[in-house]
């Protein structure tokens, strides 16, 4: 009961984070209509640039949220301004070339990161980094609790963002019907420009809170991207809610399989919820809650 | 006839080939074009013809790989029955994916791909007791020379681009493209999408899957990483489909061509001009170009999936449009 | 039994009925126009009778036998073809490939398909276009792309979905002309149209839809004179000029 219950703890605060990488990919899913492949290679990019502060400059990683997060949102900004609103005006027989070309960008970002870093395993030591809470024999990670609540606070950050402000809602509009929104006068490039930006940065938290807890290497943002497509695919294309069920669901998935049936098999885990979704809830969580 | 008389002579000139460059070293990379015309043909017919991108043809390539792998590793059979199994396996592993993925429409099918192409890597991988893992599966290989692989292949190429022709001209080529260019008008006219993307799949699967298994015979070392490496094939395979150019007959043969050329080149620093150069002048810089050359050829496959798409996304050769201009 | 028979189709869209509770019957070889102002549900129709949406409630027979639930591709091969109001051409194809990848439906080879193909272009007057990339059609062209290519799966049963929107005045009596045409060669045909000219000129029967339910069935001067659908979608100047 006790390794159950710790399992349950495990799953629902990693899914906190799953979550966060969950929601930027579901907000580019909408806008775009693509799904970026290279999600997990820019929450890579994140996770050097905090290592990098750490290390060199000594700034705790939760500081570093306020330089990763607004590079990232640059970094993404660029790469929808440059590589891939220009692909909308490009005559293409394949559905698919923008997919294609992010994965192109994550090799790009992964080569990169390797080029600088070698393929070396870092890792960022800090004070709360192995400390836990406990509640009876059940443990809390200090670390994944502190990035359960940012998760928290950032996701519903955002969704006040996307209901309260101008360019949320013009962000919606745009995800909802792209021909209608430009017909409404909104600047449809521009809006996705910042989508991507915003996906981006959302990636980059997560990839800075998780860095005191994770290892680094260049190869690691693969594994992640894969766990993004699961998550969204999962909670419904474009469902920012449904990304948050998802990525919980996800956590927990990832977390009892690890538990219960062996490590070898956590990344399969995802996978595997990936062809049970297609199989029994194509269109995903939204589909059940009509969200 | 007339159309049939370049590709002839093109034929005549691969069937010398061998007789007239007795290096080994140009035999191999022809080795590979070949092998890469028969992936690039199955990936160009469901991606490039029937517009259902794959991401993921690792996992048939492997599966076919593995399949003469174990043939001869675990029931002492020849390597050999592979050619004639492992496009079958391939087939047997696209068959149930394929009929699920395609109920739905959009990037699903994309991101299955590279899904199932993670889950083979891993399943293999994990299932020690039959893929021995990590550790890889070697076996002899029959001949010494190079010049028996080259032939093997180089029929395989002529099968695959001859079947590729006869399938694109027939009923099934007019369903594919019709699949491809709206999936509403193609249904509206009474094709069956669903069946008729499972055809082109199957199809594909069974190119990839004997690829896989000549792969096998000829280098006769696999492990999981090379077979169903996400970078090495499948994006490989992506690469050849569209740099030759996306829907058309020849175009994975062009695109083989040309990106086995550019690999080996980066692979090689320049088929080693780079290290003669280095030699030559001693500079320290070019000692650290070459070497930076050569650990960079993974982000040179990157920088050309980038610039493959923005510049030249239909590739050299040309859509269906001007392949098709004559009846 | 008539030869093509609605009972009762509705479908809702997140709890709102864009088609509820309709009915009517088409009489084989007859031109059956449906209209009814925009939104109220037409295009709906079709893609219910055409499988292109799945029913929530009612029954469509044609021909005695029953093909509601049936898949789209299925529901052509029982000899319902369409056009789509939004065309939808095989942009990189030419339009002769564009109807011949229709034509082999019907047909057992190639040669019997392109024979068909080509029978079927020069029947619907495309024959001089018929080399050029569908994706590169005028507008004129693509509607008639669409009945050609409808056409080519020798459908028995026509849907026609605003083939006339957006043609000029002599393309737009090209369009009637075919259509009579089609009729004369024994198809049967279900318009919809918002050019009152075009339902006027060639329906036997008009069949008038508001808010997804049926408001009038008739001869067009019937339709054309009943007081709802005045009030719904004609206007009154229609009213007092015709």
């Amino acid at each position: 009961m006790e390794v159950f219950v710790q399992t349950l703890v495990a799953g629902v605060l990693k899914g906190g984070l799953y979550a966060l990488i969950g929601i930027g990919m579901t907000l580019i899913m909408g806008v775009m209509g693509i799904i970026n492949l290279a999600h997990g290679q820019m929450m890579m990019v994140a996770m050097y640039l905090t290592y990098v502060l750490f290390h060199y400059l000594g700034i705790d990683p939760y500081m570093a949220l306020f330089v990763s997060m607004p590079s990232l949102f640059l970094l993404g900004m660029f790469i929808q301004r440059f590589l891939l609103n220009p692909l909308m005006k490009v005559e293409s027989i394949l559905p698919e070339n923008q997919v294609l070309m992010t994965v192109g960008i994550a090799m790009v970002l992964t080569e990169i990161a390797r080029f600088i870093f070698t393929s070396n395993y870092l890792s960022v030591q800090t004070s709360y980094s192995t400390k836990a809470w406990y509640v009876g024999e059940i443990s809390f990670s200090a670390a994944l609790c502190v990035a359960f609540a940012f998760a928290a606070l950032l996701s519903a950050g955002l969704f006040g963002f996307l209901v309260k402000t101008d360019l949320g809602r013009s962000i919606r509009a745009v995800s909802q019907d792209n021909e209608a929104a430009q017909l409404m006068g909104i600047d449809s490039e521009r809006i996705k420009i910042i989508t991507m930006g915003i996906g981006a940065a959302l990636v980059a938290a997560a990839g800075t809170l998780l860095l005191p807890i994770y290892y680094l290497f260049p190869d690691i943002g693969g594994p992640f991207t894969r766990k993004a497509f699961v998550i969204t695919i999962l909670g419904g294309l474009g469902s920012t809610v449904g990304a948050i069920f998802g990525g919980v669901t996800l956590g927990l998935a990832e977390a009892f399989g690890a538990t219960y049936i062996g490590m070898d098999y956590e990344d399969m885990v995802g996978l595997i919820i990936f062809i049970l979704v297609l199989l029994f809830l194509p269109g995903g969580f939204k589909r059940l809650t009509k969200v | 006839m007339k159309n049939h008389l370049g590709p002839l002579a093109f034929l005549l000139v691969l069937i010398a080939f061998p007789l007239a460059v007795r290096d080994p070293y140009y035999q191999h990379l022809m080795i590979l074009v070949l092998m890469w015309v028969a992936i690039g043909s199955g990936w160009n017919l469901i991606a490039g013809f029937t517009g259902q991108v794959s991401f993921g043809d690792a996992a048939f390539f492997g599966t076919g790989a593995y399949t003469a792998g174990l043939l001869a590793h675990k029931l002492g059979m020849s390597a050999w029955w592979g050619l004639g199994l492992g496009g079958i396996f391939a087939v047997i592993i696209a068959f149930p994916f394929g009929w699920i993925c395609f109920r739905l429409r959009g990037a699903y099918f994309a991101l299955a791909t590279l899904a199932l192409n993670e889950v083979m890597r891993h399943t293999a991988t994990i299932w020690e007791s039959l893929t021995e893992g990590m550790v890889g599966i070697l076996i002899m290989q029959t001949f010494v020379s190079k010049i028996p692989y080259y032939y093997i292949a180089l029929a395989i190429a002529v099968v695959s681009l001859i079947s590729v022709q006869v399938v694109m001209s027939s009923r099934w080529g007019y369903y594919f493209v019709s699949i491809r260019e709206d999936q509403d008008a193609a249904e509206s006219i009474g094709i069956d999408t669903h069946y008729y993307k499972m055809v082109s799949l199957c199809l594909a699967a069974y190119l990839t899957g004997l690829a896989g298994s000549l792969y096998m015979n000829y280098m006769g070392f696999i492990d999981p990483t090379i077979v169903f490496s996400l970078h090495d094939i499948s994006i490989m395979a992506i690469l050849v489909g569209i740099v030759g150019g996306v829907g058309t007959v020849y175009g994975p043969a062009v695109g083989a061509f040309i990106m086995v050329a550019v690999s080996e080149v980066f692979r090689t620093g320049g088929f080693g001009l780079l290290e003669k150069l280095t030699a030559a002048t001693g500079s320290p810089v070019m000692v650290l170009v070459t070497k930076y050359i050569k650990e960079a050829h993974v982000l040179t496959f990157g920088l050309l999936v980038i610039f493959v798409i923005l510049f030249l996304p239909n590739g050299v050769v040309g859509g269906w449009r001007k392949s098709r201009r004559s009846h | 039994m008539a030869y093509f028979e609605t009972l009762g189709l509705v479908k809702l869209f997140g709890g709102l009925a864009a088609v509820n509770g309709v009915s009517f019957d088409v009489n084989e070889g007859e031109i059956c126009g449906l209209i009814g102002p925009n939104g109220s549900g037409k295009t709906t129709i079709f893609n219910l009778i055409n499988g292109y949406f799945p029913l929530d409630k009612g029954e469509i027979y044609f021909n005695g036998n029953k093909i509601s639930g049936l898949k789209t591709h299925k529901i052509c091969r029982e000899g319902i073809g369409r056009t789509f109001q939004i065309v939808k051409p095989l942009k990189r194809m030419t339009v002769l490939d564009n109807v011949l990848a229709s034509a082999f439906l019907r047909s057992h080879t190639k040669s019997e398909a392109v024979e068909l193909a080509e029978k079927t272009v020069s029947f619907c007057g495309m024959t001089s276009l018929k080399d050029k990339v569908a994706g590169s059609l005028p507008i004129a062209s693509r509607k008639r792309l669409e009945i050609t290519r409808a056409m080519a799966t020798k459908p028995k049963l026509l849907l026609l979905d605003e083939t006339a929107a957006g043609l000029n005045p002599v393309e737009l009596e090209e369009a009637i002309a075919l259509i009579k045409k089609i009729r004369d060669s024994g198809v049967t045909i279900i318009i919809v149209e918002h050019i009152m000219k075009v339902i006027m000129t060639v329906s036997d029967r008009v069949v008038a839809i508001n808010h997804g339910m049926v408001l009038a069935e008739g001869t067009p001067e019937e339709v054309a004179s009943h007081a709802g659908v005045i009030a719904a979608y004609l206007g009154e100047d229609y009213c007092a000029a015709g």
